[in-house]
């Protein structure tokens, strides 16, 4: 690991002013930087830690009935958080479903937001890639593509965005707040990320310094928490990154359907919000026919980076049992080990 | 630049002076202060080797830079065990094989003492199995380090009601 200076500011306004500079990276928890550095992926000259600054470890009730997430609250507090979990159950079950309780203990909100690509030709120093190394090619491309995306991919970048926690949260319209030079702003989660294009090094619209402050879930989000699912497809039962994923949430007025949120992940370079398949959905009765439709309607676009074709079907499939399962209701308690063979506690849910 | 971390390690508080920022709590542990109990395994988060109780939390310490912890409470193996009486856990894994080579087990324990703190488990044995698996064993020594945990869970649960009666 290449050495760094260390500073540990007193305010957001310090900490914006130090991270503004050429080379700095903001440190919280540091479970996915301190992977990074040590493999040399990335090299900051300078770590601002932003563990200390006061007021961003907090989960409030806002008074219109939205969520705000300070951007330093960790994942598996906010996951177990009740009142949290009770109004939007398909985010904490998201969270529950990521990385190991080690890691969930310490990652924060805001770092998971932010995490780098999975890629292995990225985090592989050796290999050509344009989002480590801009101009230098990309070795994913005619390599194993079984991770990689299906979707709003290029020619210069085939990499998926590894986060669950964004899957749900695009689904239910979350706001990023951002602290930066010019003061404090907002983004829909759904225009955080950037898709690849020409500059995969790029992976959000965050300008040098910025930093986010908290994650908000409009009151609407809560409007779904009957009927709210993330499921998840891995390589095995726990620990492991979404091959594919969904989040389905509805909103019934007797039999129909009235709202209907869709995401996919591990399918893109940024949690993937369906709004063909939502369109499909409102104002149908729950059905496999309908489910197939919108899962259909959700991939359209889809097109292999590789020899992962299989992952749009896959994808659909996926989409399909998530909507079953939402449309069935949220259960008290998410499965622990949903996609178990082993699983002693009923059928394994997945596709 | 010189800097230095303030640690209360198993009870006890000492200042380490860190010549160099990069330190990481997993090393400080086992370099600068011979607790060597805790393992280095992948040093990449990925198999749980160094896992220690950080601030009642817990955590891989190959990613928590020691500088960035300055002024917290670790709970390493070395501290679990009281005089000579093992920790319910220790004597669990023991009773049930939970260990074959014993280079995981340290990590093993300490995610299995938090993971019984936290209290998401319980007696279910799926929960237990997915809480515990960012505790990676190459002797697949899985099915006894379950057993283990959910004994000790029972032990340390019916300890507990006691204390509260």
């Amino acid at each position: 690991m290449k050495t760094f200076d260390y500073i540990r500011p007193a305010n957001v306004q310090d900490a914006v002013a130090a991270a503004s500079e050429s080379g700095a990276a903001y440190l919280a928890a540091g479970t996915n930087l301190m992977d990074l550095m040590k493999g040399g992926v990335i090299r900051p000259d300078k770590l601002v830690d932003i563990t200390r600054l006061p007021g961003l470890d907090r989960i409030e009730d806002l008074p219109d009935g939205g969520a705000r997430v300070g951007a330093l609250v960790r994942n598996a507090d906010l996951a177990h958080d009740r009142n949290f979990s009770r109004r939007f159950p398909a985010v904490a079950e998201a969270l529950l479903s990521g990385a190991s309780a080690q890691l969930r203990n310490a990652a924060t909100v805001g770092g998971n937001l932010l995490q780098r690509t999975r890629c292995a030709y990225f985090y592989d120093v050796a290999s050509a890639c344009n989002k480590r190394d801009p101009g230098t090619g990309c070795d994913a491309r005619g390599g194993d593509s079984r991770p990689q995306a299906i979707m709003g991919w290029s020619e210069h970048c085939i990499a998926t965005h590894p986060s669950d926690f964004c899957v749900p949260l695009v689904a239910l319209d979350a706001v990023v707040e951002v602290a930066g030079k010019a003061g404090q702003r907002e983004i829909p989660l759904e225009t955080f990320h950037r898709l690849p294009d020409d500059t995969p090094d790029r992976e959000s619209v965050l300008e040098p310094g910025d930093l986010i402050v908290a994650v908000r879930l409009p009151a609407d989000a809560a409007r779904f928490a009957a009927h709210s699912r993330y499921l998840k497809v891995r390589e095995r039962t726990s620990y492991a990154f979404a091959v594919v994923s969904a989040a389905a949430a509805l909103r019934f007025e007797g039999p129909i359907i009235v709202e209907a949120r869709v995401a996919l992940g591990g399918v893109a370079m940024k949690p993937w919000r369906a709004r063909e398949a939502e369109a499909v959905l409102t104002g149908e009765q729950a059905a496999a026919s309908v489910f197939r439709r919108a899962a259909e309607a959700a991939l359209a676009t889809a097109k292999p980076s590789g020899d992962n074709g299989f992952k749009i079907e896959l994808a659909r499939r996926v989409t399909v049992r998530a909507l079953a399962l939402a449309a069935a209701s949220t259960p008290a308690r998410p499965p622990a080990l949903p996609a178990s063979p082993l699983a002693v506690s009923g059928v394994a849910l997945h596709a | 630049m010189g800097f230095s971390t303030t640690l209360t390690v198993n009870g006890v508080t000492q200042t380490i002076d860190l010549d160099d920022p990069r330190v990481t709590l997993l090393d400080l542990l086992r370099e600068r202060l011979q607790l060597t109990g805790t393992k280095k395994g992948c040093d990449r988060g990925q198999c749980g080797a160094c896992t220690v109780i950080l601030d009642g939390r817990r955590v891989n310490s190959c990613l928590a830079l020691a500088i960035s912890h300055d002024g917290a409470n670790v709970l390493t193996i070395e501290g679990v065990a009281q005089a000579n009486r093992l920790h319910p856990v220790q004597e669990a894994f023991l009773a049930h094989d939970g260990l074959q080579c014993g280079f995981c087990t340290p990590g093993q324990i300490m995610s299995a003492i938090g993971l019984i703190q936290e209290g998401q488990a319980g007696n279910d044995p799926e929960r237990v199995r997915e809480g515990m698996s960012g505790n990676l064993c190459r002797c697949a020594a899985y099915q006894g380090i379950a057993q283990a945990v959910l004994a000790a869970q029972k032990i340390l649960s019916a300890v507990s009601r006691k204390e509260v009666a």
